[in-house]
């Protein structure tokens, strides 16, 4: 019973696998929420039915034995879209009842595969991150030169595109970071078209307070963590 | 009890059932000493010492961590046949007893069995009967919580509920249902990358929370029975802060696909969002008003963010909170009458507790790092998250601010709390 379920799961994971490889062809930057339901939220559905699957549903059924059925079905978020590789279950997350999923974490390299074959690393010599005053959006004007040189590169490789990425300090609200992060990116996208660069170029988001650069509560740390990063996809 | 209620009872520990892995333990420490409590004598049930769950313990901290009950033992054990001594119950001032049993059955499954009574008046207020399967002790305990505190306070019991809550572990994001108390936690997701913001729909099926996963703020909705969860915003741009209208059929939610970060009402199928608000300003952190005409959100129109509200049928947002320069993540209690925000005062981020006829205001805690307050579906008890030793924490605290309970246990981080709606038996 317990291989048949591991092998349902496997070729489950798999169907979800081949699944995103066709919907990585799909453009990713913009879109409605309904095409987006379409590739993704599929994706993940495959994904994390396969473990349900052995339950019977823990949620409709009231025939079979409840104690035994989780009823919190789990999802696992793959790092990227472009993970493509999950691994198998990690054994140590065997749970004892037999049907609720373990990790099929695939923590796969930030910077890695889907990189190789469409994007287009950022220009060579040009720093990645700018830093923001406390409570400030401003670009300050000693990373104006960074702008030029990110501007000049989108402008002569129009296939290039770029994301920026806003973030804060830990204090606060977590919402009202990712807000404040948002100004920041956006305030570097602006920077960016004012020099020519075209809007469909530059996607500007957000991780408000979530990936400090550098750990710790003290200002030192805070200033650095105050920033806009470029990331070339 | 009718077999009709037999069998939704069947059903409802169906839906809840849950695993029983250990993994996950929280203990309540009460922290505050209230005034006016209810004095409880509870008995130990009768064969509880050979079941997987003390149930008369389970109980017990539940009442305590509403901050309207003080228990004692009553010395002697006492089932639901038993008739309680009161001539020696009310000389230590006892309110009320309760009295109970739960015995094995050949099929496996529990029978548990209680009774209440009244000490003032030697008057019997009544019992039941649950017949239930291991996993569903701790819920048959919570249910029976529930009635006590029902009938001695006249307020429902919200200790059949549940909540949601996102642990940090080194790199491993993962979010979790758990039930009221924070035991019984299950994972239902895993990330390698951030989860905030979590919030149950009105149906308490589903979670709508904010995942990184895809390098970029995206808003998912998320069926807690099976697992399978959808994108329902991916707009260029972040997206984020996902509220859901009482009527569980759209959220508000914070996009910045137009530049800035605006709020907007999106179907709960998903579609073209519309404006709620159009400013050149942050705003961000809405939630619905109970009866669905108002959006309470954050802004730093006014130069420092401050919680406003505008119709939802349009017009002008009219600015809520004065006092102080930064005031974020409003929650509103489900009855209408209090707000609850996160506000930096000199000592701190401190959990804020409005009364919205009164505009009175009250600082709850003692706390420095106070986020996210999340209202219990009776309006008594407010949730939130702060932080104690460097460790991050999940706290209660009664709308007076007297008694406050730590739901602890955790190794990880503990974060984003939001507390579920009641659920129809």
């Amino acid at each position: 019973m317990k291989k048949i379920i591991w092998s349902l799961l496997i070729v489950c994971l798999l169907a979800a696998c081949a699944s995103g490889v066709k919907l990585s062809d799909v453009p990713v930057e913009d879109k409605s929420g309904a095409q987006v339901n379409n590739s993704q939220g599929k994706d993940a559905d495959k994904a994390s039915k396969s473990p349900n699957s052995s339950s019977s549903s823990a949620g409709a059924s009231s025939s079979s034995n409840a104690a035994n059925n989780s009823n919190v079905g789990t999802a696992t978020a793959s790092n990227l879209p472009e993970a493509k590789q999950p691994t198998a279950p990690a054994s140590g997350n065997a749970p004892a009842s037999g049907n609720a999923p373990a990790s099929v974490n695939a923590p796969a390299p930030v910077n890695a595969p889907a990189a190789a074959d469409a994007g287009i690393a950022g220009p060579a010599n040009a720093a990645k991150v700018i830093y923001f005053d406390y409570d400030s959006y401003i670009v300050k004007p000693e990373f104006q030169a960074v702008i030029e040189g990110h501007a000049q590169f989108l402008k002569s490789s129009q296939r290039a595109r770029v994301s920026i990425e806003g973030h804060t300090d830990e204090r606060g609200s977590r919402e009202y970071n990712l807000a404040l992060g948002q100004k920041r990116a956006d305030a570097v996208r602006q920077s960016l078209t004012l020099l020519g660069v075209s809007a469909a170029q530059i996607e500007s988001v957000s991780f408000g307070e979530e990936k400090p650069a550098v750990a710790g509560s003290d200002e030192a740390a805070y200033a650095k963590n105050r920033r806009a990063e470029f990331f070339y996809k | 009890m009718s077999r009709s209620a037999n069998f939704l009872f069947t059903l409802v520990f169906f839906i809840f059932a849950g695993s029983n892995l250990a993994h996950a333990e929280f203990k309540v420490e009460i922290s505050g000493v209230g005034i006016t409590q209810i004095p409880i004598a509870v008995s130990d049930f009768r064969g509880q010492e050979t079941s997987p769950q003390k149930i008369s313990a389970i109980i017990t901290a539940d009442l305590k961590r509403s901050g309207q009950f003080k228990s004692s033992p009553t010395g002697v054990l006492l089932d639901e046949n038993s008739h309680p001594d009161f001539n020696t119950i009310k000389q230590n001032n006892i309110d009320a007893v309760l009295t109970g049993s739960i015995t094995k059955l050949a099929d496996g499954r529990f029978d548990i069995r209680y009774r209440l009574w009244d000490a003032v008046k030697s008057q019997d207020l009544g019992g039941q009967s649950f017949i239930a399967m291991p996993g569903d002790l701790r819920l048959v305990s919570h249910r029976i919580a529930d009635q006590i505190y029902e009938k001695l306070t006249g307020d429902k019991g919200i200790f059949s509920t549940r909540i949601t809550y996102v642990t940090k572990q080194n790199n491993r994001h993962m979010l979790w249902v758990a039930d009221a108390d924070g035991e019984n936690a299950q994972a239902a997701l895993t990330s390698p990358e951030p989860i905030i913001s979590p919030c149950w729909a009105p149906n308490g099926n589903e979670l709508a929370y904010v995942s990184f996963e895809s390098r970029k703020p995206v808003v998912y909705v998320h069926d807690v029975g099976s697992g399978k969860r959808r994108v329902l915003a991916n707009f260029k741009g972040s997206n984020s802060a996902p509220a859901w209208a009482p009527d569980g059929k759209s959220l508000a939610i914070a996009l910045s696909r137009d530049g800035g970060t605006q709020i907007f009402i999106l179907d709960a199928k998903g579609g073209e969002p519309r404006h709620i608000t159009q400013s050149p300003s942050i705003d961000t952190e809405p939630v619905f008003s109970p009866d669905g005409s108002t959006i309470y959100f954050v802004s730093d129109r006014g130069g420092s963010p401050q919680i406003y509200r505008v119709p939802v049928s349009g017009g002008a947002a009219q600015r809520v909170t004065f006092s102080g320069t930064y005031n974020v993540s409003p929650a509103l209690s489900p009855d209408g009458r209090w707000l609850s925000f996160v506000s930096r005062e000199a000592n701190g981020y401190r959990v804020q507790l409005m009364d919205l006829s009164t505009d009175k205001l009250t600082s709850l805690t003692e706390s420095s790092q106070d986020e996210k307050p999340s209202f219990a579906p009776n309006s008594k008890l407010i949730m939130y998250a702060t932080k104690a030793s460097s460790r991050e924490v999940l706290m209660t605290i009664t709308l007076d601010g007297k008694i406050g309970t730590r739901l602890a246990g955790q190794s990880a981080n503990i974060r984003e709390p939001h507390w579920g709606p009641f659920l129809k038996p």
